[in-house]
């Protein structure tokens, strides 16, 4: 009888211990996205679901090439005001409605008019859609825009079902209804996101997962652990410590890219009253500054060499980056000079950074290394929501943040350093600079666009609004029985082609 | 009697009021601009605008208060300012997830900390007293999320027990509900154990000084019954009670382990609404946890009145 029990028992335990086994594919995101509706999301982890659930009119190459996927060809008008898209004939949406011109009216009407929409900036430049035919549209602008093809490879660019907008309205989140490889099943908040195979994608043979999960899972430790542990197939953002742990591991695979954004220090130049000190007034303190870094060692020392050290909007990779003036080495006798020059033998600055590990140790070296120049950095640490607040207002020195990049070079430098830019929390403006990022921003022809931002980059190397660090690079993390993975830097995970071995 | 829930329930509300009053003001006082954090990192001025007016963020703070209290009175606590989900189909969703994680913390907590405080009160200033005072002693020392990430990687890593973090309803999945709970209930239920096994232990050493105990071991009775018979049933009363004040501390506790263990309950769901100023679920569950506790209260003062007939004659 004792014997039985202890039988029972083994059992019962041996089958609460075995693992299930996951027969589907299984992503550990770093975060929870936010609403899952395009025109209203603002999280990178968010566009990650949406590369398998939302299809583009456009798509892009790891090399930033514009590419087809709903659109088929496009053309430009000469004076560049109107861009006239073929559409793919063989897509529908998840509930059944078909894609056409029409459709894609719909959506550029909903990202440029729906209240809660975020996408009204991306969208911005176009006057009218014209539906010219079953499958092809054409766009009107206000003025030529060379970004739009990008936007329209991100959320600006997802087709959502015309049926589901109408219907759902703002709540459309709630249940979203798109045309990509695969469709909405459900949402458990802080838990995952589970989505199945679109039975009648239009290039469904590319697809060979039946069932995708995304399990967010903020703890780096923990997501890696599960992946370990066969909990997870792949993870994005895998922590630069651990990346030597995981390339030594034959059960894992690694991939990586450097990132479209970067990190600095952002300098309140004319930004209310704190701008008004010799850090934000003289731009030769700014270059001592940059020039006690060695960006190099700080890549190494806070990031195990994993990212990518950078003194401009644009990584070193990307085809925008000005290879005139390549990454700094560290000249701390300069630096004394320039300081000196600007009549200070030491000069206090106060930077704030945001309150995690990783961005505090980053500011440390920073300190180290600036203190042997002259500059006693005071470091404020803020949690990132009062950090924003503060810089936004114009309440600080200088203040360590990031972007995350966009596909087109504009994205990246616009927005900050025109007088009028968006997010131009420095406040600097030079009406030389406004006009060579304006002008870059009207040609379609990449090389006359190049030569425009270098000749920007001639003044902000020297001006230095903002004292560019590093670039990141997004780390991968798979399983050894995945195949087929293509490391993007717009860290999007592409489901097409993908396999388990 | 009647009259006394009545009065009960007349001291419920205004206190349910100051409560609101006071997570108002408070999430007001954070600093940071939400509108800021939920346009997104363009910081559009049209979309900054449009959450300002959409939330009321520009009104005077009476206004907005108000705005909430009325919502309230009609059952609506808001929809989440991150994913437009409704606050209380939030909150429905995550409390059974940590009730659930309280529970089994709790019977892991009793499971380890009586015998082990039986144990060490009946063998008191033995070697196994000590040991079991050490182990006690480190229950209560080893923080939280450190003995979670190492059961992590010894379990679910080296050993591929048990997955790694996660969560599974337990009307779907009961065995992998019990597989993903494990592990998080026993990070939770050992830092439980180590108090609970320090009061069973005093609790018990009193009682097994007293007359009855002697009298009993004088009759002859076995040590076995002498301790769980006599001895152990009347330490069993302060034991209750501190049971039930540890409860509240093992929501809170709740808090680090469900973080760790990345499980959706009630702690993750007002941690991550802190830090993206998701007013609206912060200050909808800080008003339900308010709500509960005042209820919990009340059920008790009721049950006390039926239960203690002086109780019932004081008034």
């Amino acid at each position: 009888m004792r014997k039985q029990l202890l039988a029972a028992l083994l059992l019962g335990a041996s089958s609460v211990l075995t693992p299930a086994l996951a027969a589907d594919l299984r992503i550990g995101l770093q975060e929870d996205p936010d609403v899952l509706d395009p025109d209203q999301s603002r999280t990178f982890v968010g566009r990650i679901v949406y590369a398998s659930l939302c299809d583009k009119l456009v798509d892009i190459t790891p090399d930033l090439q514009i590419i087809p996927q709903l659109a088929t060809d496009w053309s430009w008008s000469d004076d560049g005001l109107t861009l006239t898209m073929n559409l793919r004939q063989d897509a529908s949406f998840h509930d059944g409605t078909p894609f056409n011109a029409e459709a894609v009216k719909a959506n550029i009407d909903r990202s440029q008019n729906l209240p809660e929409s975020r996408r009204k900036s991306e969208v911005k430049s176009i006057a009218g859609v014209e539906v010219t035919g079953p499958y092809q549209v054409k766009f009107t602008l206000k003025a030529p825009d060379a970004t739009l093809l990008a936007q329209f490879a991100d959320r600006s660019g997802m087709m959502l079902s015309p049926a589901a907008t109408a219907a759902e309205g703002a709540d459309f989140g709630a249940k979203p209804v798109c045309s990509g490889p695969f469709k909405f099943v459900e949402r458990v908040a802080q838990d995952r996101i589970v989505l199945e195979k679109f039975a009648d994608y239009w290039n469904k043979d590319a697809i060979h997962f039946d069932k995708v999960t995304f399990l967010p899972i903020p703890d780096t430790t923990v997501r890696l652990a599960n992946l370990r542990s066969g909990d997870l197939d792949m993870l994005e953002r895998l922590a630069a410590t651990d990346v030597a742990s995981v390339k030594s591991d034959s059960k894992l695979q690694y991939a990586e890219a450097v990132s479209l954004g970067y990190q600095g220090i952002t300098v309140n130049l004319n930004n209310g009253e704190r701008g008004d000190n010799p850090f934000g007034n003289d731009p030769k303190i700014r270059q001592a500054f940059s020039l006690s870094l060695d960006r190099d060692a700080i890549n190494q020392v806070v990031f195990e060499g994993v990212f990518a050290p950078g003194n401009q909007p644009f990584p070193p990779t990307s085809p925008w980056y000005d290879k005139d003036y390549p990454v700094p080495a560290r000249d701390v006798e300069k630096a004394k000079a320039l300081l000196k020059e600007a009549g200070y033998d030491s000069l206090d600055v106060e930077v704030q950074v945001a309150n995690n590990p990783v961005q505090t140790q980053l500011m440390q070296v920073v300190q180290a290394m600036a203190a042997e120049a002259g500059f006693n950095v005071k470091l404020k640490s803020m949690e990132f929501a009062s950090l924003l607040a503060d810089q936004s207002a114009g309440n600080y020195q200088g203040s360590q943040v990031g972007w995350s990049g966009r596909v087109d070079p504009d994205g990246n430098i616009h927005q900050f350093m025109t007088c009028k830019g968006g997010i131009n929390d420095s406040k600097y403006c030079n009406p030389e600079v406004d006009k060579l990022l304006d002008e870059a921003r009207q040609s379609t022809d990449n090389a006359v666009r190049k030569a425009k931002y270098d000749a920007a980059r001639d003044i902000l190397i020297k001006d230095l609004p903002i004292i560019y660090l590093y670039h990141q690079t997004w780390i991968w993390a798979l399983s050894d029985k995945m195949e087929g993975f293509i490391a993007y830097p717009d860290g999007m995970i592409r489901l097409e082609n993908v396999k388990f071995k | 009697m009647l009259s006394y829930i009545a009065r009960r329930l007349a001291i419920a509300i205004p206190t349910l009021i100051l409560v609101s009053i006071f997570v108002f003001v408070l999430q007001k006082l954070l600093p940071g601009d939400p509108a800021l954090v939920l346009a997104g990192e363009e910081r559009d001025p049209q979309v900054l605008e449009f959450i300002r007016q959409k939330y009321h963020l520009t009104e005077p703070i009476l206004y907005q208060y108000f705005y909430w209290v009325e919502a309230m009175l009609r059952g609506d606590l808001g929809v989440s300012l991150r994913t437009n989900q409704p606050v209380l189909e939030l909150i429905a969703d995550k409390l059974p997830v940590t009730i659930q994680l309280a529970i089994m913390a709790m019977i892991i907590a009793f499971m380890i900390g009586i015998p082990t405080g039986i144990l060490s009160a009946a063998k008191k200033g033995t070697p196994v007293d000590y040991i079991a005072n050490i182990v006690a002693l480190s229950g209560l020392s080893i923080p939280n999320f450190w003995l979670g990430i190492m059961l992590i990687m010894l379990v679910s890593v080296n050993l591929g027990w048990l997955p790694a973090s996660g969560y599974e309803s337990p009307f779907i999945d009961p065995v992998r509900s019990f597989q993903t709970m494990i592990m998080p209930a026993f990070v939770l239920g050992t830092a439980l154990a180590a108090t609970l096994m320090r009061h069973t232990r005093s609790a018990m050493l009193g009682v097994l000084k007293a007359d009855y105990v002697r009298t009993a071991r004088a009759k002859g009775l076995r040590e076995l019954v002498v301790i769980i018979k006599h001895a152990f049933r009347n330490a069993l009363l302060p034991i209750v009670t501190l049971s039930a004040l540890l409860f509240g501390e093992l929501l809170a506790g709740a808090v680090l382990t469900e973080q760790i263990f990345t499980i959706p309950g009630f702690g993750k769901l007002i941690v991550d609404a802190v830090f993206t100023r998701d007013y609206a679920v912060v200050q909808g569950v800080v008003l339900c946890t308010a709500a509960g506790f005042i209820l919990m209260n009340l059920i008790a003062d009721i049950l006390y009145f039926l239960l203690n007939p002086r109780m019932r004659s004081a008034l």
